[in-house]
């Protein structure tokens, strides 16, 4: 049971597995996941996706941006080396917003694409769902559902066999890696 | 090209949308809206044309008029800017934003109260300058810029920047007015295809009705940043007023297939952006002035040190830029009806202070004015020798009269009752936008 990674079907059209999720959602499965050509709208919604928490990584990065910046420049312009330049005084905070401002969206984006990819457990080399016979179509013209094997509702038979009743093809079980 | 198709009817497209107001719906509140407008600028000018200062009557309608007409600008920019990106979340929207343009003609109106009665009084120290050499007063700057800066291409220009609003808000509005009957295709191409010069003839134009209409109330000063300041404020507030009006409406029972939570959150994410954008451009303004330190240039922010007005500039940075910022970042904020209504709110109340920064300080105490500036009593000194924020505040709040709000607020409603009248008057939706589909079923990932 435990070398199992889960279960995939592929569907035809994307509001064949637009319904497809909204109804193995409602059985109450929650490892969910959907795997399309392009982004289908309301998708994150049937599959009952929470909000991502990128967002409070980013606006820590941010925030962190902003205080390294201050603390940077005062420390250089007031503390290590003090300069006055053109009669303005060594730290003052009108010339310090340009340097702050980019260090904070600099070290959002880092946060918004390096946290991504950590949330994302990326980059890998391989993945199980790649074993699926069909599944290098999911970059052209098929929809696939796959459903976690460390789902509390999981089970081999029974839930290929719901897969397979609400239209699902080509429903095979995985090999962990 | 022409189309080898048109776009089907709305009522195969989305039978359940509600297309138009029902007769006699919404109808009090336009007429109260245009009343109150009506009787509050009459009561406005009434009173501050024959007081004994008309001078400073005429400085809190400019305050009001370019708040406001910033607004109605923001609704053409948005409208345009929608066609050239061909952008489908917006189509709903675009149809009021339409008839929020169509406000610009009665903005063109109240603009004579400005050419007739106020000119002297605001533009006379450019208009009556002494710019022959030789003579007493000699203003050799002015003098310099007096080919730009005379009376007759003032007005030359003004009479340009009100052909260029009025014909572009005609164009689009009428074009897409047609569209609902004809559904052709091609009339979105070519909306796409003007609105690119259009959207250069805006740009040009607006930049100089700010460098005409405030910049040059202190003319000695000048920034070439001004205009996109001005813009980048009323844009920012016409997004606030159609928030605030589209929920409204929604609430009264229309547009709600079509002007949804996701699209609510579209217009206060750009809500947002141009007020964040309004802070870069005042910030690049003023960091490059305060940096280089020239007299010619400084002298604008050392006025606005004066008479009050450094209160003012700090609660623009916290009001305009720290607390909304903060407030409105969230999605879930911009995604609730009250909050970003609230929001919205508080913002058309910002930009009012704004505008009040930009155009007041020329009368209390500014470069050129014959009003004498104010007198800083010593005992209200910081340590710093900065008068106190508190005591800043009092001075502000005892400079601003009633008149600067009744012009603002009397124009708001007066433009809110023009689109309510038609809203009522027109389809509620582009009918035969090609688009339109897309914007029913929109939604943000």
């Amino acid at each position: 049971m435990a070398n199992h990674w889960g279960i995939v079907a592929e569907f035809d059209s994307a509001s064949a597995i637009y319904h497809a999720a909204e109804r193995v959602t409602a059985q109450g499965y929650t490892k969910v996941d959907a795997h399309t050509p392009f982004p289908v709208h309301g998708l994150d919604k049937a599959l009952r996706q929470g909000p991502s928490h990128l967002g409070w990584l980013v606006i820590c990065c941010g925030a962190t941006g902003i205080c390294l910046a201050q603390l940077m420049m005062w420390w250089m312009n007031a503390v290590d080396y003090p300069m006055w330049v053109s009669g303005k005084q060594p730290y003052a905070w009108p010339s310090t917003i340009p340097v702050t401002f980019e260090l904070m969206v600099l070290l959002s984006a880092f946060g918004a694409v390096f946290g991504m990819f950590g949330i994302n457990k990326l980059p890998r080399f391989h993945h199980p769902i790649f074993t699926h016979t069909q599944f290098h179509r999911v970059t052209d013209d098929r929809f696939f559902l796959s459903i976690d094997s460390t789902d509390p509702k999981f089970d081999r038979a029974a839930t290929a066999k719901m897969l397979e009743s609400i239209g699902g093809k080509h429903v095979e079980l995985l090999e962990e890696e | 090209m022409t189309a080898t198709m048109t776009v089907p009817p709305i009522q195969m497209v989305a039978p359940h949308v509600v297309i138009r107001v029902k007769d006699g719906d919404l109808r009090t509140s336009q007429m109260a809206l245009l009343g109150v407008g009506a009787i509050l600028l009459a009561v406005s000018l009434g009173l501050g044309m024959t007081s004994h200062d008309p001078a400073r009557f005429y400085f809190s309608y400019l305050t009001g008029y370019m708040g406001v007409l910033g607004i109605t600008l923001g609704a053409l920019f948005f409208t345009m800017v929608q066609h050239i990106t061909r952008a489908g979340w917006s189509v709903g929207v675009r149809r009021i934003a339409e008839h929020v343009t169509a406000a610009i003609p009665v903005m063109a109106l109240l603009y004579l109260p400005i050419a007739i009665g106020g000119f002297d009084h605001l533009y006379g120290h450019w208009a009556n300058a002494e710019i022959v050499a030789g003579q007493p007063n000699y203003d050799a700057i002015i003098a310099g810029k007096s080919s730009y800066l005379n009376k007759q291409f003032f007005f030359v220009r003004a009479g340009l920047y009100f052909a260029i609003w009025i014909g572009l808000s005609m164009f689009f509005r009428r074009t897409s007015l047609k569209q609902d009957e004809t559904g052709d295709p091609a009339l979105s191409l070519r909306m796409s295809r003007i609105a690119a010069p259009g959207l250069l003839l805006f740009a040009l134009s607006t930049t100089f009705a700010a460098f005409d209409w405030i910049m040059s109330l202190d003319p000695h000063w000048f920034s070439t940043m001004f205009g996109i300041c001005y813009f980048a404020g009323g844009f920012m507030s016409f997004l606030a007023f159609v928030a605030l009006l589209a929920r409204w409406i929604t609430r009264q029972g229309y547009l709600r297939e079509v002007i949804t939570t996701e699209h609510f959150h579209d217009i206060g994410k750009l809500m947002f952006a141009f007020m964040v954008f309004w802070t870069y451009t005042n910030f690049s303004q003023y960091m490059l002035i305060w940096y280089a330190n020239l007299p010619e240039e400084t002298t604008w922010f050392a006025h606005r040190k004066e008479g009050g007005w450094s209160s003012v500039g700090t609660i623009l940075v916290f009001g305009h830029f720290l607390v909304p910022f903060v407030l409105l970042m969230s999605r879930h904020i911009k995604r609730n009806a009250i909050t970003l209504s609230l929001g919205a709110a508080f913002l058309l109340v910002i930009h009012w202070i704004d505008m009040q920064y930009l155009v007041l300080p020329n009368y209390h105490g500014g470069h050129g004015t014959e009003h004498a500036a104010h007198v800083v009593d010593p005992a209200t000194l910081s340590a710093a020798g900065h008068p106190s924020f508190g005591h800043d505040l009092d001075l502000w709040l005892h400079n601003i009269n009633l008149h600067d709000g009744l012009c603002y607020i009397g124009m708001l409603c007066l433009v809110a009752g023009i689109t309510l009248m038609f809203v009522r008057k027109h389809n509620l939706v582009p009918l035969r936008d090609p688009r339109l589909a897309e914007t029913l079923s929109f939604q943000n990932i």
